[in-house]
């Protein structure tokens, strides 16, 4: 076996490669700055800048060596050899860059889609063909309210927002103080001050009520300075204080541990699956139970099995006593 | 890598781009700064194998060694780098451009790509473009993380088929794939792999989160044939049903069904259904099924829409002071589904394979539940004050892929 081939962006010798040319485009830049940029320490950095300098053409006299000097504050490239140039974007850069530009140049009512089009023009001409689409990310879509939430970050400025709680099925009306606008798992967030709540909140924009839920007012947005954008990488992760729910899931009903955040999963005979969740609100669960019919079972706690029965009991009266005296095709019990 | 090596390279490469005419291996060794070709043939046997090593570590970096003879008469290969074919082409950007790709570059939170495209990022700041941090307030992110990915995404680059064990939500055993890879695509935030599947003889589409082991290479790179005009979003996409060809008449409590509402239409109330104070309602026109402007949920004016008293529906239902929506559907057990797991607030009134599928997942529910007696404390909420240490999303229920936290990755 030969050793896996050296990935481009993480390789010292291609990072030397483009530090010459780049101290080049960057003059007088900082230790710091350069070390920043490039993802290295300082001290690296200077062990990068001490190799640079001992190498050279053939000959190896004073005038065929690169020329740089360095201070902790200024770095100065005098000559570069041969290497003024970058080298070209290897395929993985490329991809990772295109792929990445054509997926925000997808995204209707993005400010930054015109300019990412024509960088991609640019690229284009330069390069040559641009790696296949072969790798796609499609956003979601949400063209009207993407725009407006994000001139809101923009300029600075309150939101008064229409937005649903899914998990409560409540339509609630709020004024946010937008901080930044993201994307996690292929939906965009706003995430900023709730006056409602008083603290950060994440809205999905798709939860808010279309166009004429956003408007934008003439207020400044003051988020208080406690409030501060917090890491989202562990945002989904369920706090400590909520309810463990146990679930039995039938195999046709398995793909629930693929949806949603379950703790922990057991297998259980005849292909069911045991899994716990934790949940803060039952409406969600409800629906989600309710729907699968006899797929899902609500093992723990009680007092919400009992609640799913009655709920299930209730819709089945409000269709009237013809429905509930014969309830119509309803399948034999499974087992 | 060590640091001798390192300077080699260098010197290798600067050499290699400075000569116009090509340099035999012999003139390499004796030119470059760090080679010791030696006399006796086991030096320079030993010269030999670290050049070539040295010279596929340059190619594996993208370095563009060109191989060929200045002479008619000589068969000795020798190397050179043109610079037209190492150097990154010029490039200008305007201002907001470099900034639009400087916030893409930001896209990917996985570590491979983040390093990939930051890497590009400097190659085009190293050819003098002034490249900018993206737009302020704006991050938008892109996790990679199955450990699928990675070989997945190789394999569709080198074109090679590849075999993984893959484990269907319905199956408790994962089964052996043959796939011929055509794209990686992430679609609602979740990566799928889509290519040809050579057991069953068909275009497929796997999730990558579903994939339970090792991803591996199988035969030749360059072997995979993906046909023209294949439509890779359109594939993952498949998925979900394309059509909705049918249409649901649904009853919805005004103030709840609201995720629904969004896919559905408002009806105007038919009046003869309605006893009691119809006369009294504002603005309650028979007529086209619309669209209500002002709300993307057709909750804007639900008061309108709604009947007061007890409307008894054609089949016989009684349901009070309930909108009446349409919804386009293509999947009876999908909306029924979701039909079902709003309970008493959305009821159907036809089709009736619909209305008897909800009815039987509902009964089913009660049945599977009967044990556990009536509720007395359910609705009671929970967990809803208390330490903040966790900053609550208004969607409790948000997919669980970006749970991995990224090293390195700035947010």
């Amino acid at each position: 076996m030969s050793p896996p081939a050296p990935s481009s962006s993480t390789d010292r010798l291609s990072r030397l490669l483009a530090l010459v040319p780049w101290l080049r485009a960057h003059p007088g830049v900082c230790l710091d700055d350069a070390a920043a940029t490039f993802g290295v320490t300082v001290r690296q950095l200077r062990d990068d800048l001490d190799l640079l300098f001992v190498c050279g053409l053939p000959g190896g006299a004073p005038g065929d060596l690169i020329d740089l000097s360095y201070s902790a504050d200024q770095i100065t490239v005098l000559d570069p050899q041969t290497l003024d140039r970058p080298l070209k974007l290897s395929a993985d850069e490329a991809m990772a860059l295109v792929v990445a530009a054509r997926t925000l140049a997808d995204v209707p009512g993005l400010s930054a889609r015109d300019a990412l089009d024509r960088a991609l023009g640019k690229l284009e001409d330069a390069v040559g063909t641009l790696p296949s689409d072969r790798v796609r990310v499609e956003l979601d879509a949400q063209d009207e309210v993407l725009r407006v939430v994000q001139d809101a970050v923009t300029r600075g400025r309150r939101l008064h927002l229409r937005y649903l709680v899914w998990s409560r099925d409540e339509l609630t009306e709020r004024d946010v103080d937008p901080m930044r606008v993201l994307t996690r798992d292929g939906r965009w967030y706003l995430e900023g001050w709730c006056h409602r709540s008083k603290a950060v909140r994440l809205f999905r924009l798709d939860r808010i009520d279309g166009p004429d839920g956003v408007t934008v007012l003439d207020t400044p947005a003051a988020p208080p300075p406690e409030a501060r954008p917090r890491d989202t990488d562990g945002l989904f992760q369920p706090g400590p204080e909520e309810m463990r729910v146990v679930l039995e899931l039938h195999p046709a009903a398995r793909w629930v541990a693929d949806h949603y955040p379950v703790e922990s999963r057991r297998e259980l005979d005849g292909g069911r699956l045991l899994v716990e969740l934790r949940v803060w609100e039952t409406g969600w669960l409800r629906r989600l139970v309710l729907g699968l019919g006899d797929q899902a079972r609500v093992v723990e706690p009680a007092d919400v099995a009992a609640g799913m029965h009655d709920a299930a009991v209730r819709a089945l009266a409000a269709y009237g006593p013809a429905v509930t005296g014969t309830q119509p095709r309803v399948a034999p019990p499974a087992g | 890598m060590s640091r001798r090596r390192l300077e080699r390279l260098l010197n290798l490469t600067m050499c290699l781009m400075a000569t116009s005419r090509f340099l035999s291996v012999a003139e390499i060794g004796e030119l470059v700064e760090g080679y010791a070709p030696g006399s006796t043939a086991d030096e320079q046997e030993a010269f030999r194998r670290m050049f070539e090593r040295d010279k596929q570590y340059l190619r594996d970096i993208g370095i563009p060694l060109e191989t060929g003879s200045d002479s008619f008469w000589s068969d000795e290969v020798g190397y050179r780098i043109r610079r037209s074919d190492y150097a990154l082409p010029e490039i200008s950007l305007d201002p907001d451009e470099a900034a639009a790709l400087g916030l893409a570059a930001q896209l990917w939170s996985s570590t491979a790509l983040a390093d990939a495209s930051a890497s590009a990022l400097r190659k085009l700041a190293a050819g003098g473009i002034r490249t900018l941090p993206g737009p302020d307030g704006l991050e938008p992110r892109v996790a990679t993380t199955e450990p699928a990915f990675a070989p997945c995404l190789a394999a569709v680059q080198v074109g090679q088929a590849v075999r993984f064990p893959y484990r269907k939500p319905e199956e408790t055993e994962p089964r052996e794939r043959h796939v011929e890879p055509w794209g990686v695509v992430s679609w609602r935030g979740r990566w799928y792999l889509a290519g040809h599947d050579c057991d069953r003889q068909a275009a497929r589409v796997f999730r990558l989160s579903r994939v339970t082991g090792a991803v591996r290479a199988v035969g030749p790179p360059g072997a995979v044939r993906v046909p023209g005009g294949v439509d890779l979003r359109a594939l993952v996409s498949a998925s979900a049903p394309p059509d909705h060809t049918r249409t649901a008449l649904l009853r919805v409590r005004p103030g709840t069904g609201h995720a629904l509402r969004r896919h559905a239409r408002v009806l105007p109330s038919p009046r003869r259904f309605a006893r009691g104070e119809t006369d009294s309602q504002p603005g309650s026109t028979p007529g086209t099924p619309e669209r209500r402007p002002g709300s993307a949920w057709g909750t804007a004016d639900h008061r309108s829409d709604s009947v007061p008293g007890a409307a008894e529906s054609p089949s016989g239902s009684v349901s009070a002071g309930m909108d009446l929506v349409e919804i386009d559907y293509s999947d009876t057990e999908q909306l029924a589904r979701w039909v079902a797991g709003y309970g008493d607030d959305v009821l159907v009134e036809q089709p009736p394979q619909l209305r008897n599928e909800v009815l039987r997942r509902l009964a089913d529910a009660a049945r599977v539940h009967a044990d556990a007696g009536p509720a007395h404390m359910v609705a009671k909420s929970r967990g809803q004050s208390g330490g903040q240490a966790v900053l609550r999303i208004e969607d409790p229920v948000a997919p669980p892929a970006g749970a991995a936290a990224v090293p390195g990755s700035v947010l």
